[in-house]
């Protein structure tokens, strides 16, 4: 096939459409070819630069409120406010009592709580970065990508310089741990993703009672196929989480602690 | 009735959330126009939650939910029911272009110029923006641009081909002033 005709199929394969087979034979004929492959570097770049181009617009917070309110289901109205009270009472009662009877197998259920913390984290980490869109704000600069979750997330925190280390910004997306909303961020080291949550320490669940800081040391690391750090600072809570080395893992998380 | 309604609710509201943002974004893309966009997406939503109960769980969402707006958009504008129809002068015969080495497009990207893309993108016709943004900032497949706009998946694809090369033509200008 002359070149001509890989040309004409060249936008369909970039935008990954064309059948498995053809695919692959199209991959080889790029990887050879000078003019096609010119050509679709030129039609990446202008794919990305439409794509960082086409994000432009954000939604106001108050409007996003709006829009909430109109479609979260409303509670019935049937119950007595003397029944809600009534039933907030026994609600506080029964946690107190469970809470009295739980202090002596706390450091048991503090090790399953962190547990269940660093799973869905980890659950987090690797749902984004199989993700077709695994950033929803494409860019290095922490200048651009901080600004952007501003209005999205209930606080704000600092990105740090990145200038004379191994580590750069991929960009960032909101995400939940414990319905709570956060910044996921995502750096790049020598080919290896790492994600860095942050979240309002306050609005995480209170059974979760993470140490103020610990190191993968004090993981049940058998169970994590990842290195990750965390620690509590200015209000906020920071996971760093990746398949990077741990000495890695902590330079970041250096980093941030520093810039916070 | 109302649990059915209220379970019905919660998995809209799970469902319909996360596209909050880029629905937004796509319908001012439409308008021009924020306070329209808002309208828009509130009209969608709208729609979206009263129509819950005709979509399929387990097909495309994404597709569907876009579709409203897309809709809803078209109607607005027309007042007709929402057709997938090009005006004639934008249908036709695709063009052959000579292969250039450098391209005004391949220039300006050196120039990592957004604000270049995003004047030429609002100036390209609804038809040839629609589909562009649907695929690439919304990352749709050919099949979801398809059902989102209901048009043949080769309609998508020399849609989409002739919209990259009305983008180009209209970075010419912007490119010489520049």
């Amino acid at each position: 096939m002359v070149c001509e005709s890989w040309k004409a199929k060249l936008d369909t394969y970039l935008d990954g459409e064309l059948p498995e087979q053809e695919m692959r034979t199209f991959d080889a004929h790029v990887r050879g070819c000078p003019s096609c492959s010119a050509d679709a570097l030129t039609r990446v770049q202008m794919k990305r630069t439409i794509q960082v181009a086409g994000k432009r617009f954000v939604p106001s917070t108050d409007f996003r409120r709006r829009m909430e309110r109109s479609i979260t289901p409303k509670p019935h109205r049937s119950f007595r406010l003397g029944w809600m009270l009534a039933s907030a009472t026994a609600v506080v009662l029964v946690i107190a009592t469970l809470t009295s009877t739980y202090v002596g197998s706390w450091s048991g259920r503090d090790q399953a709580s962190r547990d269940r913390v660093f799973s869905e984290i980890a659950d987090l980490h690797v749902a984004t970065l199989a993700s077709s869109s695994p950033v929803d704000v494409i860019s290095t600069d922490r200048h651009t990508v901080k600004p952007w979750f501003q209005g999205k997330i209930p606080f704000a925190f600092s990105l740090p310089e990145l200038q004379n280390s191994e580590f750069s910004l991929l960009g960032g997306r909101m995400t939940y741990l414990d319905q709570t909303p956060g910044a996921h961020l995502i750096y790049d080291v020598r080919k290896h993703h790492i994600s860095v949550f942050v979240f309002q320490e306050r609005s995480l669940s209170l059974s979760l009672k993470l140490p103020a800081s610990v190191d993968e040391n004090s993981l049940s690391s058998k169970q994590l196929p990842f290195n990750t750090e965390t620690w509590s600072q200015g209000g906020l809570r920071y996971f760093v989480i990746g398949d990077a080395s741990a000495a890695d893992i902590d330079s970041l998380a250096k980093l941030f602690k520093a810039a916070s | 009735m109302g649990t059915v309604s209220q379970l019905a609710g919660e998995s809209f509201e799970q469902l319909a959330m996360p596209h909050f943002d880029r629905l937004y974004n796509f319908a001012c893309w439409l308008t021009h126009d924020r306070q329209e966009a808002e309208d828009l997406v509130q009209e969608t939503y709208v729609k979206a939650l009263k129509g819950f109960s005709s979509f399929q769980p387990g097909t495309n969402f994404r597709a569907w939910i876009y579709k409203i707006l897309r809709n809803a958009f078209l109607t607005s504008r027309t007042g007709l029911k929402a057709t997938a129809t090009l005006p004639l002068d934008l249908e036709g015969e695709e063009e052959i272009l000579p292969a250039v080495r450098e391209t005004p497009e391949s220039i300006l990207l050196q120039r990592s110029d957004g604000q270049l893309v995003q004047q030429a993108l609002e100036q390209l016709p609804v038809p040839y923006r629609e589909v562009l943004l649907l695929c690439e900032v919304e990352e749709m497949s050919y099949q979801e641009i398809s059902a989102t706009l209901a048009i043949p998946m080769g309609t998508v694809m020399s849609r989409l081909s002739r919209a990259r090369k009305a983008l180009g033509n209209g970075l010419r200008p912007q490119f010489q002033k520049g």
